[in-house]
């Protein structure tokens, strides 16, 4: 069967799967909308969370992102798993225990005050729409690369298989089609991996293949290849990074606090019925993201491999025809610069900014483009790193069913985070706003509708900002992280293991963390981008890892101004000893 | 962590709250925050090793080494860090079972 065909059938049958268990699971009470009724399975949460939180970003750029920057992607490996465990250790068992619906619940009823509850649903809504930028964005591009429609056509329709679920089935709809959504994406990213680590290194297991030897009898391990090879071609040493130790280390920081602060992350574990069984849930869903996390070092460094084999120094006339499928797509291109119509890959730019076709074809044949070329750099060849993972099965000339799969895997990782999203996004509206702060009278049936409206609302803004994108997709996403850390994160750990703080100090805590952090942000990548390198940082830290510094002025603000303002109440003092121990947890509760 | 105000609490609220098995749990409930806020520092310690020491801070160091074609810090970096964080969490979660059982606090 034609691939083509194999990915509508994929794709389709996906689709039916999901709105299926959409409707066998529809929700009809705020408490099934909000948390599922409490009473998800440990594992089966876990699952859920681990497909909640794989994100486009992970699926489609990550390896990308490894592939072309070495050790210095390790940021993200270990940001976006070591802040797990902060969430079990430090958060989950506790606001399990507090047990309400959302974050600002908690931040709310702790530090006594509804302009607290305010200040969080502010912050949260804020992170959730950065960060839904990118799924809409990830769903336009596997829609536009693999069903051959636009990518505006493509977020079009992602919004609407979203919307039937997530408005429909509330947070009991979106768990178990999370857990379908994590088997399918987590076939679709194995099944290659072991392909193409078996072709290589005669060792099916990625996580070992990358360090075993290359079969091809040179006698070297994968890894030494990459680091020859890139040398070779004037790159650095693929194991060697380029960024400096303290921007290693604060970007790793703010993406693991700010994985522990994001809101639909911490959510997701109000759902199981005990405080230990959150801390359980924790462990599986981490379980659950390594098996992707590990294999994605792996699936960066054979696609590098493969890529370099098969373009650089490759005559464009004798490519093999990933490259023209991809190059029509837009997302590679080749600019012929010395004119001997052979494909030269090196470091630095090809040209200023994406490729802008001509719509003429060169002496090779290839696609011309209008940019200004990179006169600094010999490099002929544009490859967009989000293209990796997806290009992987084509580049290796695996089977179209396994083309097919990674298509459908794409959209589960990008469609289960957007709903996940778009759920605290609606019950932040629906239960802090409305019920907690603005219409304390409104009626379950009212609420629930509430919850219904905003969800969609928040639908029609991200698929928006899924069209016309403020940055590409890893990168926005980094940004939602350091909002976290430097905001909610600060706020949550405080309210379990410092009793004295009041809510004087975590309300400015709060604002100053996050202004600083949104500040630097806009002013680097908005305001001044060109002033976005490493000599005018604040102490060289740039702006996808400054979210340190805004958790460390949020703790600093917050314990100074708790010094100097009243002591916490007592009913608050017991509120907090009784959210440290686990007994008598109880159902998710209304109030 | 904040040992004085939990103390102080105890105090503060024992006279108002009546009877003495409140104060006795909030005794046992004292002890078993402590040990778990103590268990809680060893693992983060090793969390901050194994990732932000072994895998950024020392990695220039460990990269000498070699484990099944990787260099160690790189190893570290990119799947040993991750590894161990799943290793602490499951330790977390046995460990933490037995001490609500002891201070008979389960849930």
């Amino acid at each position: 069967m034609e691939t083509q065909t194999l990915i509508y059938i994929f794709v389709a049958a996906s689709f039916a799967l999901y709105i299926g268990i959409a409707i066998w699971t529809r929700a009809g009470s705020t408490k099934e909308f909000y948390v599922a009724g409490g009473g998800v399975n440990p594992v089966v949460n876990g699952m859920a969370t681990a497909a909640d939180w794989m994100s486009a970003a992970s699926f489609l750029s990550m390896a990308g992102l490894i592939a072309f920057m070495g050790y210095d992607a390790s940021v993200y490996l270990m940001g976006w798993t070591g802040g797990f465990v902060m969430l079990a250790l430090l958060l989950a068992p506790y606001l399990r225990k507090f047990g309400q619906f959302t974050v600002p619940d908690f931040i709310g009823t702790r530090y006594y005050s509804k302009t607290a509850r305010v200040v969080a649903v502010v912050c949260l809504i804020f992170i959730s729409f950065t960060y839904i930028a990118g799924q809409m964005r990830g769903v336009g591009i596997v829609f536009s690369q693999f069903l051959q429609v636009d990518i505006t056509m493509g977020v079009i329709i992602g919004m609407g298989i979203v919307f039937i679920y997530a408005v429909m089935g509330g947070m009991k709809g979106i768990t178990y089609t999370q857990v379908a959504q994590y088997c399918v994406l987590i076939c679709a990213y194995m099944v290659p991996a072991f392909f193409i680590s078996f072709m290589l290194t005669d060792n099916p297991l990625p996580q070992m293949g990358l360090g075993s030897e290359l079969n091809d009898g040179s006698g070297v391990s994968v890894l030494q290849k990459l680091d020859n090879v890139l040398v070779e071609l004037g790159f650095n040493q693929y194991t060697a990074g380029s960024k400096s130790m303290i921007d290693m280390f604060c970007i790793t920081m703010a993406l693991m606090v700010g994985t522990a602060g994001l809101p639909h992350v911490i959510v997701r574990f109000f759902t199981v019925p005990k405080a230990s069984d959150a801390r359980k849930s924790a462990g599986w869903a981490l379980f659950f993201i390594a098996l992707l996390y590990t294999t994605a070092p792996a699936v960066g460094a054979f696609g590098m491999y493969n890529l370099l084999n098969k373009v650089d120094d490759v005559a464009y006339s004798e490519v093999e025809p990933f490259f023209t499928s991809w190059e029509n797509a837009g997302l590679y291109a080749f600019q012929d610069k010395n004119g001997d119509g052979v494909m030269q890959y090196r470091p630095g730019a090809a040209f200023e900014g994406k490729p802008e076709f001509t719509g003429e074809t060169g002496p090779s044949g290839e696609r011309l483009v209008a940019n200004t070329p990179n006169a600094d750099s010999e490099n002929e060849v544009y490859v967009d790193r989000d293209t990796l993972v997806l290009a992987n099965p084509e580049i290796a000339n695996l089977p179209g069913w396994v083309v097919a799969l990674m298509a459908a895997g794409g959209l589960a990782a990008a469609l289960s985070t957007a709903a996940g999203l778009l759920l605290v996004i609606s019950s932040s509206v629906s239960h802090d706003l409305l019920k907690s702060t603005f219409a304390p009278n409104i009626s379950g049936k009212g609420e629930l509708f509430a919850a219904r409206i905003a969800a969609t609302c928040a639908i029609l803004v991200a698929g928006y900002l899924g069209i016309y994108p403020p940055g590409w997709v890893a990168q926005v996403v980094a940004f939602a992280f350091g909002l976290a850390a430097s905001s909610l994160f600060p706020a949550i750990f405080m309210g379990i293991f410092f009793k004295g703080m009041n809510k004087e100090g975590a309300i400015s805590g709060m604002i100053s963390g996050l202004v600083f952090t949104f500040g630097y942000i806009l002013y680097f990548k908005f305001v001044a981008p060109d002033l976005n390198s490493a000599e005018n940082w604040l102490f060289g830290i740039s702006p996808e890892g400054i979210g340190v510094i805004g958790m460390l002025i949020n703790f600093g603000i917050a314990i100074a101004v708790a010094s100097m303002t009243k002591s916490t109440p007592a009913h608050i003092r017991k509120l907090v000893d009784s959210i440290r121990v686990p007994r008598g947890a109880g159902d998710a509760h209304a109030h | 962590m904040d040992e004085t105000s939990m103390t102080g609490m105890t105090q503060d609220t024992a006279p108002t709250d009546a009877d003495e098995e409140v104060s006795q749990t909030s005794e046992s409930e004292g002890a078993y925050w402590r040990e778990n806020v103590r268990l809680l520092c060893s693992l983060m310690a090793i969390w901050f090793a194994c990732s932000f020491g072994a895998g950024i801070l020392f990695r220039d160091f460990l990269d000498q080494f070699n484990l099944g074609g990787y260099p160690l810090g790189f190893w570290f970096a990119q799947q040993g860090s991750i590894y161990i964080f799943i290793a602490l969490i499951v330790f977390y979660v046995v460990r933490m079972k037995a001490i609500e059982r002891k201070y008979d606090l389960d849930d």
